[in-house]
């Protein structure tokens, strides 16, 4: 039925496939099934995947491909998506696969209930491949704090796909997933984004519901898309986004012109901010170097260019690790052996449920995990509350007046997405603070709400690995982003003369180009 | 504010419900005293009269109305559960009498 | 268990005055939980009324019942506090098997509730003002159920099970400021409190206040000073004080075991009791430590609650009569004396007498019957008046039929009788067991006739005057007619034959 082999298919960015799809060009199971054959050809190099959900997305594909054939209301009632496959981070509760967290303490745990974001994706029939790696509990820059083991930099094997959500930007970087859902507390989504050379966002804060999505810091996670392309993300965003009565903190506004600003791009006398603390020293030079570069691209397409100071986001990296371990130490109590996942039984002493507790959290968490919930716990005990979470609640006050000042001055602002390309495996895995300075640029935004997105700036000069760009606009402007995002994507595509991903090296042992794809796609 | 100690970090590890052996207490006090002295500049930054800001958009009067809504079953329930009886979950004893 | 030694009350107020404080739980009766939409019930299967929320699952979020803030708000009304313009949640951290989350969602430094007071009536109708500190929103916890010990208790068990269907059912917590010039009457106090409070929930709607399911828990703080000392004493907190009489007994047996331990020279231990309702003794929990760090923070996963003056206000015009007020009112309107008042709110049936009433019996018939008849029958077949069967209606029905002669008044209570089994409503009953009063006079001159003829003697006695002597002649045709006729009825045709003016 197709022209396209496997490779070109899974290619295809999902705007792409939804339009095949919907012109009866291609049946969702031949695109669900590609995705599959190429999760079997690669993921045991990238690890991107901790549960592959063959059976399920097939049978959803199957109904789709069923209904358009029938054609009539139902057919036309599809959503836009409806079909497009899409990987989701395991830090996502589902019924019917287990969910981890990339964690011992959650092996083999099926939730019996399914995430309001997984709800919508099934309401529009997107067959959902798997469930992602991620840093245990989305604690970590690097995924390489999985209790599963770390997933691989398509890009470089020996490199680190950044975190937690590598597992979710590995995948479409390799073309095992044309989108993906992820987390963002300190910047899972966009950093993860930058260093594989996708596009990820941070929806506002409250824009998407964080019901099923298990916690790590209440007050900073957000889900939102991870793509390769800024029009995938609008659409995705606009699938799991809207307002639910199951999160408190779920806004009421719309968002619903994401789509048609990612269409609409244009920058022409807009005032984009450049943030004098987020560039700059500390930044690898193949980094800055890219950075410029799209400053003066934005520039030609008539963009003007001001440069602004956010002079308290240098105590926002402080404050983030005071307000998300403390808020981490409190969410993963639950964790304890008692209603679910896994129990263990101390080896010697009394066989007391606080002592089944305590053997069961050492045996069940992981280092950083364990880290963060003494940190945490610190920062909230008897007497040091007010000078640890309560200063940090204070310069979280401090980096919102700064962010006003800011958009005061610039409809968006702009800053690379991490100070670094990916480091080595192993490279930082000793060393917590160096490790945490990568979130350096994606914290702000998550301390403040505001939406973040990162899209690929090119390759950096020193090593040739992807710089991501990152775009920050005020609470609930998300159409912003995608409005400047899609204008800056779109020139350096023309620069590059097609998708930054198409100069990604071809995976080793990878099938593409062969003949795989009749491995289950015909029928 | 004083250093964090091994002694501290085996106060919160018990407040914590995570048993350590005396090596991780050891190293934990380690890394843990090289964050707190990289947060601690965060005390100081704000004076009195900034607000503390626990959440990033302000809401209020987020509610539900008192409708009931979907249960499980005890089976569903109990699913995950290490160990159960008789429909409860089940735990080891609470106080220790040996 | 070892027993601690008491000084005898009197000896003990002799020399110390005593400091209580009230922690009192209120379970709402919200259809919903206060963080979800599992039902609030009692005695349910167990871990059926849950979701996910109350199991703590991974990835849940709490959403807050909007009739369980409402119910506080009441309360705290109700209890003369002021309400906060702006509130919020907290977690309070620790790990208990009861608690899912490993937390309990709480307010702490802002409740919605705050500086009230409550004036308590003593049974000698002394008036003593109760200092409410706060009123705040909270969760229940699970029910544990310990086995394998030898008493269910804690102690000794090997395991412990666990339901959730109490997990997250909405409760209000009441506390008190000291309460300081009770003396001797603190037990007496006590137990008035918080028969108070129950009653002011009750009154509110917002609570079944049923004690012996735990709607309403009490936690007693006592602390004793020596006379003239203005400092507290340390303080013990008996946790758990689940009947009006318990709590009375509970702060009496603490009194009496701290002055015992002041008197011996020792201090006061600050520390959990727990109450023995079979010994009617405390015994020591555990010792309040550094180990309580609850770690309060702000609730991430909640918004705050504002109450605005408008929202207030409506609540407040919604709020029925406070009880005290109530009572008194009544008391006057039914014309009862102090003692017949206090006999009906005794024995529970002055909402009843007033719905009867409502329906259009006078208030010496409503008494007549829920005292008389029903309170009664009540306590043989165990259960409230109120939950007996009798509706108001039913009342006021029998009450016409004998006020029109249909029955008599033991008639009525056979009636009675039938409309608890089930039989119909009252005219039905008369109709089907043939209990009308005999008004055809024509049986009734015959059975008159029989039995002036049994005894000549005694219808001499009444020609001759002596009218106290009808009674055998009534009792004889009451007997012939199986208590059918008219008694009143019966007098008059006798003396009408006997020619004896009445």
């Amino acid at each position: 039925m197709t022209e396209l082999n496997n490779s070109e298919l899974i290619r295809l960015s999902a705007a792409q496939l939804a339009v095949k799809l919907a012109a009866r060009e291609v049946t969702s199971v031949e695109v669900t099934q590609a995705y599959l054959d190429r999760i079997a050809d690669v993921d045991g190099q990238v690890n991107a995947f901790l549960h592959v959900n063959a059976e399920e997305a097939l049978a959803v594909a199957a109904e789709v491909d069923a209904i358009r054939a029938a054609g009539g209301a139902e057919a036309e009632e599809l959503h836009e998506l409806a079909g497009v496959p899409i990987a989701v981070k395991d830090l996502i509760v589902t019924i019917g696969q287990p969910t981890t967290a990339g964690s011992k303490i959650l092996e083999g745990w099926h939730s019996p209930y399914d995430a309001t974001v997984i709800k919508k994706l099934r309401a529009a029939k997107m067959p959902i491949l798997g469930k992602t790696n991620l840093d245990e509990f989305a604690m970590g820059s690097s995924t390489e704090h999985s209790a599963y083991g770390p997933t691989r930099n398509p890009w470089d094997l020996d490199r680190i796909p950044g975190g937690s959500g590598g597992g979710s930007a590995a995948a479409v970087a390799a073309f095992e997933a044309p989108l993906a859902l992820g987390t963002d507390t300190g910047g899972s989504i966009r950093q993860p984004g930058a260093v594989t050379g996708t596009v990820g966002m941070k929806p506002t804060y409250g824009a998407v519901s964080r019901y099923g999505a298990i916690a790590m810091a209440s007050s900073l996670d957000q889900i939102g898309p991870v793509s390769r392309t800024v029009l995938d993300s609008a659409l995705l965003q606009e699938v799991i986004g809207g307002h639910d009565p199951f999160d408190s903190t779920s806004l009421t506004d719309p968002f619903d012109t994401l789509v048609a600003a990612a269409k609409t791009g244009n920058v022409k006398g807009m005032k984009i901010g450049i943030v004098k603390e987020l560039h700059g020293e500390g930044y690898q030079a193949g980094v800055e170097n890219r950075f410029n570069e799209s400053l003066e691209l934005l520039k030609e397409a008539g963009a003007e260019i001001v440069e602004v100071s956010c002079p308290n986001f240098k105590y926002a990296l402080g404050a983030y690790y005071l307000i998300m371990p403390s808020e981490v130490s409190s969410n993963l109590a639950k964790f304890d052996g008692v209603r679910y996942g896994l129990r263990v039984l101390p080896k010697d002493g009394p066989m007391t449920i606080e002592r089944v507790m305590g053997a069961t959290r050492a045996a069940g968490f992981g280092d950083e995990v364990k880290r963060r919930i003494i940190l945490g716990t610190y920062a909230l005990s008897a007497g040091y509350y007010d000078a640890y979470y309560g200063s940090a609640q204070k310069v979280r006050t401090l980096i919102q007046r700064d962010f006003d000042a800011a958009f005061a001055q610039a409809d968006v602002l702009i800053s690379p997405t991490a100070p670094t390309t990916a480091f080595r495996l192993g490279e930082k895995l000793d060393d917590p603070l160096a490790m945490y300075l990568n979130d350096v640029a994606t914290i702000p935004a998550n301390m403040a709400g505001i939406p973040g997105l990162s899209l690929p700036g090119g390759l950096a000069d020193e090593d040739g690995l992807p710089v991501g760009i990152q775009l920050l606009a005020p609470a609930r402007e998300d159409a912003r982003l995608y409005r400047v995002g899609a204008v800056l994507e779109s020139l350096l595509e023309e620069k590059w003369g097609g998708p930054l991903l198409a100069q990604a090296p071809e995976l080793k042992n990878a099938a593409l180009g062969t003949a795989s794809n009749s491995a289950g796609g015909s029928n | 504010m004083a250093a964090i100690n091994r002694d501290d970090v085996a106060h919160l590890a018990r407040l914590a419900h995570i048993e350590m052996s005396a090596e991780e207490l050891d190293r934990m006090a380690g890394e843990l005293a090289v964050i707190v002295d990289s947060v601690k500049s965060v005390s100081e930054a704000a004076g009195d009269d900034v607000p503390a800001t626990s959440h990033p958009i302000p809401l209020s009067n987020v509610f539900r109305e008192d409708v009931v809504g979907h249960t499980f079953t005890a089976e569903q329930a109990l699913s995950g559960a290490p160990d159960s009886f008789e429909g409860r979950f089940k735990v080891p004893a609470i106080l220790d009498e040996d | 268990m070892s027993t601690d030694a008491i000084l005898s009350f009197e000896e003990a107020m002799e020399k110390y005055d005593p400091v209580l404080g009230f922690e009192v739980h209120v379970e709402l009766n919200t259809k919903t939980k206060m963080f979800s939409s599992a039902p609030n019930v009692f005695g349910d299967e167990p871990n059926t009324n849950v979701n996910e929320v109350d199991l703590g699952m991974p990835g849940v979020l709490p959403v807050v019942n909007k009739a369980a803030v409402e119910s506080s708000i009441k309360i705290g009304l109700a209890l003369n506090c002021k309400i906060a313009e702006s509130c919020r949640f907290a977690r309070k951290n620790y790990f208990y098997p009861d608690t899912p989350k490993n937390f309990q969602t709480s307010q702490y430094d802002e409740p919605i509730a705050y500086d009230g007071y409550l004036d308590i009536e003593l049974e000698d109708g002394t008036v003593f003002r109760v200092e409410i500190e706060r009123a705040h929103m909270e969760e229940d916890a699970g029910k544990l159920t310990h086995m394998g010990g030898a008493t269910g208790r804690i102690q000794g068990a090997d395991y412990s099970l666990v339901d959730y269907n109490r997990s997250g059912v909405p409760l209000v917590e009441i506390v008190t400021k000291p309460i300081e010039g009770a003396g001797s009457r603190a037990p007496e106090l006590a137990k008035a409190y918080v028969a108070a409070v129950r009653e002011i929930v009750k009154n509110l709607g917002v609570s079944d206040a049923r004690m012996e399911r735990g709607n309403v828990r009490c936690d007693a703080n006592v602390s004793l000073r020596p006379h003239g000392r203005e400092r507290f004493g340390i303080r013990s907190e008996t946790k758990n004080v689940n009947s009006l009489r318990a709590v009375e007994h509970a702060v009496r047996y603490e009194i009496q075991r701290h002055a015992a331990v002041l008197e011996s020279g020792e201090p006061v231990i600050q520390e959990t009791r727990h109450w023995h309702e079979d010994t009617r003794t405390t015994t020591s929990g555990r010792a309040k430590s550094d180990a309580d760090d609850y770690r309060y923070f702000p609730e991430p996963d909640l918004v705050p609650v504002l109450a605005s003056r408008e929202w207030v206000e409506e609540l407040r015009a919604t709020l029925p009569e406070p009880p005290a007020a109530r009572r008194k009112r009544l008391q006057a309107d039914w014309g009862y004396s102090d003692l017949e008042f206090r006999d009906v709110v005794n024995a529970g049936v002055m909402d009843s007498i007033e719905e009867t009433i409502a329906a259009g019996a006078s208030a010496s018939v409503a008494r007549k019957w829920w005292m008389g008849e029903i309170v009664g029958r009540a306590k043989t077949a165990d259960v409230d008046p109120s939950d007996l069967g009798v509706t108001p209606q039913t009342i006021v029905e029998l009450h016409k039929l004998v006020e029109s002669g249909k029955i008599n008044n033991k008639m009525a209570s056979q009636v009675l009788d039938g409309v608890l089994a089930g039989e119909g409503a009252p005219a039905e009953i008369v109709e089907k067991r043939g209990l009308a009063v005999v008004s055809d006079d024509g049986p009734l001159l015959e059975a008159i006739d029989a039995a002036l003829a049994a005894q000549p003697d005694v219808a001499e006695k009444i020609r001759g005057g002596k009218l106290q002597a009808i009674g055998a002649i009534v009792g004889g045709v009451m007997k012939a007619t199986r208590g059918q006729a008219d008694a009143g009825r019966v007098r008059e045709l006798i003396l009408e034959k006997l020619g004896v003016e009445g």
